[in-house]
């Protein structure tokens, strides 16, 4: 009955998820995008260990360790490309 | 009592990332908008996964299951390793993004005027 809370919890941080998804679209330049998709990387985090500990899952968890940690290099990549070049 | 523990991390931990997303859609620039959403979605996430380690913790005395202690550690590792990167994500956008010629918004003073030469 306690896990209830996880898929209520879960459900609000997609709603934010949305509203970060929002500023990828409307976005006036470049940098405002990388910055949406940055807060949408983490959310989806915050949702994928919350849906991990409503079903019991550990697998869920580790798949999130795999997701944040790439989505730390997909960022550094974009941010690298933008300042132009590898310097 | 344990439902009470669970309820306020959560609420907490959901109220600030929620607070993020409203914040990017707010502030009036793209420097702004990564103190927003860094700060705020790094906090929130904490506090999540400080609820599903009290959860874990709460089952494993229930029952004596291992498995909800390899749920509860590998959850702490979530958390470590968002600490350790979100913040150099966010100064990684902003640097890319203040070398990209874009100024920030009503600055009475803006000491890397002219220090970026593209």
């Amino acid at each position: 009955m306690i896990e209830g809370v996880f898929f209520y919890s879960a459900l609000v941080v997609m709603i934010g998820a949305f509203l970060a998804l929002l500023r990828v679209f409307f976005g006036p330049s470049v940098p405002d995008r990388v910055v949406g998709v940055d807060t949408l990387n983490t959310l989806v985090v915050a949702g994928m260990v919350l849906l991990g500990a409503a079903y019991d899952r550990t697998i869920y968890i580790d798949i999130a360790i795999v997701y944040a940690l790439l989505s730390y290099i997909g960022t550094l990549a974009i941010a690298k490309y933008l300042q132009g070049g590898l310097r | 009592m344990i439902e009470w523990l669970l309820g306020i991390f959560l609420a907490i931990g959901v109220f600030f990332n929620l607070l993020a997303s409203v914040g990017i859609l707010r502030f009036p620039d793209v420097y702004t908008r990564i103190h927003a959403s860094t700060k705020c979605t790094t906090f929130g996430t904490i506090f999540i996964v400080l609820a599903a380690i009290t959860y874990s913790i709460y089952n494993w005395r229930l029952d004596g299951n291992i498995r909800w202690i390899v749920l509860a550690i590998h959850s702490a590792l979530v958390v470590i390793f968002l600490v350790l990167t979100n913040p150099v994500g966010a100064h990684a956008i902003g640097r890319a993004a203040r070398k990209s010629d874009i100024r920030p918004y009503g600055a009475v003073i803006d000491e890397l005027e002219g220090y970026y030469e593209l």
